[in-house]
């Protein structure tokens, strides 16, 4: 489906200098080896001696008190309930915005459940099916109470509480004012418009999984999950369990694909845990797609009511809106139930540049799954308003809609530019970008085809995004944001082995970004070492040093920052040893290509590891006592993150009687500054994309009234598929990032941020004639029928529901 | 997601199958591909004491030529249509159509009896045999019985099955070389059970001109005489398709929408 990049051979030479192999390269990835050949080893594939299945009996109601749990008395020892797990915390993630209200996730549902799935009692067998037979015998009455199943209602005060000592259901109400006052503000034009973006669920490949033991001689509590955060989950083991850091390792085998539903301590994970050390049996759980879909991976449902003013040829003078989000029971550890809503405010400029902003957020808990931040975290969402407003304002000044963003669009000579948030964007040339995105979609053939029109009646429409993404960004971003735990500096071991070979150590965990390939290029261009000889060990608190993970397209700029200024240390040893090899003056050698070299001859790594290690006594008195191992620290220069950005267009084909949406052609293009491996960006891309494309047309997690789920299996819960995904369409450009070692920029979400918007303004652009638009995601068949058929039914207008006076 | 655990009993013989099946109190449930079953065996939604497997029962996967009918077994798989091991004498009709149900991995082992003992309306075989007009034969210790497809849908999930009846075999007329056919099925993805299902079956040389509604929330709609129904340029009679709706209880607008224009490409197929 998507146009394959041209495959590279990898040097068969070994320990050689192996040009083309560094930052730059478009190297195959190196761990693919293992998983096309299903060599792979995730959660479902490990197994240990004594080890019992766990299924968990769950909540059938959305909101209750409970009243009786009974446990068949056969079950007893081996089906556990809240009153079982003495000493286990509940899981809190607490904002450290003002006003922020925590709430208290319990392992395993004490006094009440806040929504269907959440878990009751711990059940273990000898297989997962005895273990379900478990759970299904057992039996809980409930005294059920009405639900909050959507944030607006959830924000009336007649609301039904989730949390009694809560005043009402938000968590976080916050208001960001920018730029200059609204006073006097005299506009040609004022477009409101309300904006909706479904719940989601996630859905990587493989599930979360979790297998835990408790190893006697270490007096260690051993969990092998699958996290894209092995550090911070520690943190989180430690806080709510009670146990002393060293008393914890968490270490991920190979994980299928996070997106962010394995960014978090599940309830789930806390209850296997505890359960492998309190009863002393290995203990596994592996999340099936009923739970994924109803319990766990929810996320980005966003509603919007925003007014744009602009002059008459569109330029923006100012942006007021109100968000909610629907975040959930519970404040899911560590990112907690207001960053979504913290970043849309902070965001939802993008990368426009106008005088005057404000924006309220609430972040509304409901009887639904606590929401998790996915690929693109808001941004998705934020995009998605943002985009079809400059496509409202292009129509209302009739002119076309990418005119409309040049017009606002920060300009290169700008950068580095502070936007109205205070938003440090790096480098690039926004315009730019999207000149060549128009060049490439080529708008007045597009044109010339709407006007013939189509053979079968069906509309063409043309629909364009630019988006900015924030990434690799540091403590300052997150506090603002109020995140509990900061990600600061980030470290890496770079050890040379006694052949010459290479381990990088790092804290991050690879679940599909080709880490594993792409630090080693850091390597090879540093070292010079052949990537093949590289090992990237990640992923393991035991084995690596502490890192925050893999999270907000963070690991290249920062363990790659790590990995390399690590690299660097241990050329100048290098140097020392083979000068000493070369019986040269260190000052007359230099280190290249693998090679320390004088005038007259050459040292490899493998001669100068191998003397290291095995004959020390040829080593130079001076020789530095650290050896060839080094853990350095990294941090980029500024920690406000880089930007990357891209520009989006789709062309899509209606069928105004149906519905029915036919993706024509799809482009990119994406500057993600420099590119370690440009194939491995490409692939980011394309399933960045799909997952957007996902987002615009076909997922959606429904709930009744009453907070049941309405999707719980995929039958119901539709994904794109290779089928839906059309030939993607990728141009780069290279903007380096001033700030970051080699320039590089985070580049892991940018694929899903684009699309929704692109799509649903081509839908609105396909729908022009009809005098309609679509607002709400995903733009399914039915949405665009009823959008049409309600044309002449003047709904009313938004408006603005709470003044800013409260400013 | 695991069933409940349940007795496995694989007969080679019908009549063994028929036996088993009349026995009171084990809780039998007859299971062929799978394919519908098997989701809702881990699901939950259905616990049988036993399941009763019929695929290793040979008189189940024959296909006979009986002149203007064939008759195909009940195990037939949905990819064994598909890969022409059942001779075509539908001009390609089924063929072609088979090759548009789930995807492979659920044709190698779903079979047409399975399709419509299940009776899900929005299985394409239930609306594509109807619209040729097939019966079902349905075998029991009490012995054999023909019924007629529309008469053996009796609703969503619901068929004239008795408890201790077996599929045997479905007999498809022919259709001759002048014979026409449309499909439509609406789906948003591929491979996706239909939404709406229009069939338009127009032999000349029998004078048969038949029309199905399907994926409704009733067995599908048939219009036994469709002739006044299409039009010579293809469209049809939208007032009549959307009268039969309404008798089927569907008052939704898109719904009724997606399944008119789901007809008129079929009849538009067929008059092509
Ligand atoms: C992912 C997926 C997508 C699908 N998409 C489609 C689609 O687009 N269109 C479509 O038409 N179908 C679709 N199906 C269903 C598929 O075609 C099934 O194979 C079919 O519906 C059932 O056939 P089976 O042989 O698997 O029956 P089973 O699942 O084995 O049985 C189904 C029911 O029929 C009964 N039964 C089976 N055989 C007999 C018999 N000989 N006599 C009496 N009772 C019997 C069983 O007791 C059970 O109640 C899909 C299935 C899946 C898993």
């Amino acid at each position: 489906m998507f146009r394959a990049a041209a495959p590279m051979t990898r040097s068969a030479a070994q320990g050689d200098a192996t040009p083309g192999q560094g930052v730059g390269a478009r190297l195959l990835r190196k761990e693919d080896d293992r998983f096309l050949r299903g060599r792979g080893r995730f959660v479902g594939d490990l197994k240990l001696p004594g080890m019992r299945e766990v299924a968990f009996a769950r909540s059938p109601v959305a909101h209750g008190r409970i009243l009786e749990i009974r446990i068949p008395p056969d079950l007893r020892g081996t089906v556990f309930t809240a009153k079982d797990l003495v000493g286990v915390k509940p899981i809190r993630a607490v904002s450290g915005l003002p006003g922020f209200r925590p709430s208290e996730q319990p392992a395993l549902a004490t006094d009440k459940v806040r929504y269907v799935g959440e878990p009751i009692a711990m059940c273990t067998g000898r297989s997962r099916a005895e273990a379900e037979d478990a759970a299904a015998r057992i039996e809980v009455d409930f005294a059920e109470e009405p639900a909050v199943s959507d944030m607006l209602l959830g924000r009336r005060p007649d609301a039904p509480r989730l949390h009694a000592d809560w005043p009402d259901n938000v968590y976080l109400e916050s208001l960001v004012v920018g730029g200059e006052s609204f006073t006097g503000l005299d506009a040609a034009v004022k477009i409101t418009r309300e904006f909706r973006t479904s719940r989601q669920c996630m859905s990587p490949m493989e599930g979360k999984g979790v297998l835990a033991h408790w190893d006697t001689r270490r007096e260690q509590l051993i969990v092998e999950t699958s996290t894209q955060m092995p550090h911070i989950i520690r943190n989180g083991f430690c806080d709510f369990l009670g146990l002393e850091q060293r008393q914890v390792r968490v270490a991920a085998p190979d994980v299928g694909g996070g997106f962010g539903h394995k960014g978090v301590l599940s309830p789930e994970e806390l209850c296997v845990a505890w359960g492998a050390r309190a009863l002393g049996q290995p203990l596994r759980w592996i999340e099936d797609r009923r739970e994924q879909l109803t319990a766990n991976a929810n996320c980005r449902e966003h509603h919007y009511i925003v007014t744009a003013y602009a002059d008459a040829r569109g330029k923006l003078l100012a942006l007021e809106a109100e968000a909610s989000v629907d975040a959930g029971a519970y404040s899911a550890f560590p990112f907690t139930g207001g960053i979504e809503a913290a970043q849309i405010a902070s965001i939802l400029p993008g990368p426009y540049d106008f005088p005057r902003y404000r924006c309220r957020t609430w972040s509304v808990a409901s009887n639904k799954p606590p929401i998790l931040p996915y690929r693109g975290v808001a941004r998705t969402g934020v995009c998605f308003a943002m985009e079809l407003m400059l496509d409202a304002i292009a129509r209302e000044v009739g002119r076309e809609p990418y005119e409309i963003r040049l017009e606002n669009l920060v300009r290169p000579e700008q950068m580095p530019f502070d936007n109205i948030t205070n938003k440090h964007f790096d480098s690039g040339d926004y315009p730019e970008c999207l000149r060549r995105l128009v060049a490439a979609i080529d708008i007045p053939a597009v044109r010339e085809r709407q006007r013939l029109g189509e053979p079968d009646g069906r509309l063409i429409g043309l629909g364009l995004s630019i988006y900015n993404e924030q990434a690799a960004h540091g403590m300052s971003v997150y506090g603002a944001w109020g995140i509990p735990i900061l990600p600061g500096y980030e470290q890496a071991t770079a050890r040379i082995l006694p052949d010459g070979g290479l381990e990088i150590r790092a804290g991050i965990q690879s679940h599909g970004q080709g880490l594993e390939t792409t630090l080693a290029q850091v390597a090879n261009e540093i070292l010079g070492i052949d990537p093949a000889r590289v090992s990237v060990i990640h992923g393991d608190t035991e084995t690596s040093p502490y890192s925050p993970g893999t999270y907000a397209s963070r690991s290249m700029v920062m363990a790659g920052g790590a990995g390399a200024t690590a690299g660097r240390q241990l050329v100048p040893r290098l140097a020392t040893i083979g000068a000493s090899l070369l019986q040269a003056d260190p000052s007359q050698v230099r280190f290249e290509g693998g090679h320390v070299r004088s005038a007259s001859g050459s040292v490899s790594i493998e001669a100068i590891a191998r003397t290291w290690y095995l004959q020390p006594h040829e080593l130079p008195a001076d020789v530095d006592r650290g050896g060839l191992e080094v853990t350095a620290g990294y941090r980029a220069e500024r920690d406000s993150g880089t930007f990357s950005y891209g520009a989006h267009a789709a062309l899509v084909a209606v069928e105004p009687r149906t519905g029915e949406i036919e993706l024509l052609r799809y482009v990119v293009v994406e500057d993600g500054g420099v590119l370690v491996n440009p194939m491995i960006v490409d692939g980011q891309i394309y399933g960045g994309v799909a997952q957007g494309i996902g987002t615009a047309l076909y997922e959606e997690m429904r709930f009744d009234a009453a907070g049941q789920p309405l999707a719980s299996t995929l039958a119901d819960y539709l994904l794109p598929g290779s089928v839906e995904v059309p030939d993607v369409q990728i141009l780069h450009m290279e903007t380096p990032s001033p700030y970051t070692e080699f320039g590089v920029k985070g580049i892991g979400e940018g694929g899903a941020i684009g699309p929704p918007a692109a799509i649903a303004n081509a839908v609105n652009d396909a729908l022009r004639s009809f005098g309609v638009e679509v607002t709400s995601l995903p733009v399914t068949p039915r949405r665009v029928v009823e959008a049409i058929a309600a044309r002449s039914s003047g709904a009313p207008q938004p408006t603005l529901s709470t003044g800013f006076e409260r400013a | 997601m695991k069933p409940a655990a349940f007795d496995y009993v694989r007969p080679d013989r019908l009549e063994d199958a028929a036996d088993l099946l009349a026995e009171d109190g084990v809780g039998t449930k007859i299971v062929s591909g799978a394919q519908s079953l098997g989701p809702m065996l881990n699901l939950r939604l259905v616990r049988p004491g036993r399941l009763l497997d019929v695929t290793a029962i040979p008189a189940l996967r024959t296909v006979e030529d009986a002149g203007d009918a064939v008759v195909i077994g009940a195990c037939i798989t949905h990819a064994d249509i598909e890969d022409g091991r059942v001779p075509d004498a539908w001009g390609g009709m089924l063929r072609q159509l088979a090759s548009g149900i789930a995807y492979r991995a659920v044709r190698n082992r779903g079979t047409v009896g399975g399709s419509l003992c299940h009776a899900d309306p929005a299985a394409d075989w239930l609306s594509i045999l109807t619209a040729l007009g097939a019966e079902a034969r349905l075998y029991s210790r009490r012995g054999r019985r023909t019924v007629a497809l529309e008469s053996f849908v009796l609703g969503a999930f619901e068929t004239a099955l008795a408890a201790d009846e077996i599929l045997e075999a479905v007999r498809i007329p022919k259709l001759s070389g002048r014979a026409r056919w449309g499909y439509s099925k609406s789906c948003r993805k591929a491979g996706e059970f239909a939404h709406a299902i229009g069939v338009v079956v127009d032999d000349p040389e029998t004078g048969r001109c038949r029309a199905v509604i399907g994926a409704t929330e009733t067995p599908p709609i048939l219009v036994a005489d469709a002739r006044g129904l299409l039009s010579g340029d293809g469209t049809v009679q939208a007032d009549w398709v959307l009268r039969l709706l309404g008798e089927a209880g569907m008052q939704d607008p898109f719904e009724q929408q997606i399944h008119l224009v789901a007809l008129e490409r079929a009849g538009a197929q067929a008059r092509l």
